[in-house]
């Protein structure tokens, strides 16, 4: 997957996201939807106390669209990013969370224990970058994780999404994150597809509780599924016949597991039409 | 800038600063605070809507936060704090 459009290939990110590129967060519904659709997980990876407002940082909050999601479950935020040109649209969306200016990988500048979770919506990627002669990614992340650590509360969870390059960012970001004194790890959301396909690393103070279960994963259960030695034989005899109904429940099967909205089977599926028609 | 968030917000990520807590506000105006803690803080919805007006509704829109340790100024422009520090700071 080297693909030389990813955006932190292209410029660091105080020069990647200028003014078109973040109008774009305010305009493409597209994008929007997108962003809102991840922080609404998120969140629910966050499993924050019900009908209690928190106090939540946003890392990386750009436009504040994660913001807005934040504002609608009644909590207040604190957003911080890179970019001004980001914070710029944000100020215009009128979002009510507070903006700061500043550099994750230099730490983030709060006390000790005052925030009830973290947030961070398609950010972290970009610390595996060294932007400068001076940047060391590994460092960088020592920094951001030790100084969120300690700005968390000790019941407190940070619940990042990202695009990793390959797996060894995935590994660098959480071994940093396990130096720091974090507890947790990788939640991955319809890991069957391409497109639907969501890493979301999840971090907590206070011990190891059960990492929360992915989305998309509800045939890869720890039970061995049992199949006849007759459906084996079926299996072994290759593909079914094209426009069967086996291939039908079949093709549906395998676009259950990439997330996509696939109708119930019944006993009308792959019915064969009268010929009236 | 909210008082609230200047309420959590240090300097510690510079370089040889270990608390870096107060910030100093310098140029912004901030209204009438309670120069004292009364005694029934917690009771009193006179003084308590005063407190959330101060915290919550009050924006630091133009000034400086200067670090209490190094003295490091941090300009807030348009109410957004810039704590990017220099490659040298960190």
């Amino acid at each position: 997957m080297a693909s030389s459009k990813r955006p932190e290939h292209q410029a660091p990110p105080e020069i990647f996201y200028n003014e078109t590129e973040a109008q774009k967060y305010s305009q493409n519904s597209r994008m929007m939807d997108i962003q809102v659709q991840m922080s609404e997980r998120a969140v629910e990876l966050l499993a924050l106390p019900e009908d209690e407002p928190c106090l939540l940082l946003d890392i990386g909050c750009g436009s504040g669209l994660s913001g807005s999601v934040l504002e609608e479950q009644g909590h207040t935020w604190v957003g911080v990013d890179i970019s001004s040109a980001m914070l710029n649209v944000a100020q215009e969306r009128e979002v009510e969370g507070d903006l700061l200016l500043g550099d994750m990988g230099q730490g983030v500048p709060f006390r000790p224990g005052c925030f009830d979770g973290a947030i961070s919506i398609s950010a972290l990627q970009w610390l595996c970058n060294a932007d400068r002669q001076t940047h060391n990614p590994a460092k960088r992340l020592h920094k951001f994780f030790s100084s969120l650590y300690a700005s968390l509360s000790r019941t407190a969870r940070a619940v990042f999404q990202f695009y990793p390059e390959n797996s060894d960012q995935v590994e660098l970001i959480t071994s940093q994150a396990m130096k720091s004194g974090f507890y947790g790890g990788l939640v991955v959301d319809f890991p069957n597809s391409t497109k639907a396909k969501k890493f979301f690393l999840v971090l907590m103070t206070g011990g190891m509780v059960a990492l929360p279960k992915a989305l998309g994963t509800e045939a890869s259960d720890n039970s061995v599924n049992y199949t006849s030695k007759r459906e084996l034989g079926k299996k072994s005899r290759g593909k079914p016949v094209k426009n069967s109904r086996e291939w039908i429940l079949e093709k549906k099967e395998r676009r259950r597991r990439q997330g996509k909205n696939v109708r119930d089977d019944n006993k009308y599926t792959a019915r064969k039409r009268s010929g009236r028609f | 800038m909210k008082l609230l968030t200047h309420n959590f917000l240090t300097s510690r990520c510079l370089k040889g600063v270990n608390v870096g807590y107060p910030l100093k506000i310098v140029l912004g105006h901030v209204g009438e605070l309670p120069q004292a803690l009364i005694e029934d803080y917690e009771s009193n919805e006179d003084f308590l809507k005063k407190v959330h007006h101060v915290l919550l509704e009050v924006d630091v829109i133009n000034g400086e936060l200067v670090c209490p340790e190094s003295g490091r100024k941090f300009p807030i422009t348009s109410g957004i704090p810039n704590m990017l520090l220099n490659e040298d700071e960190v």
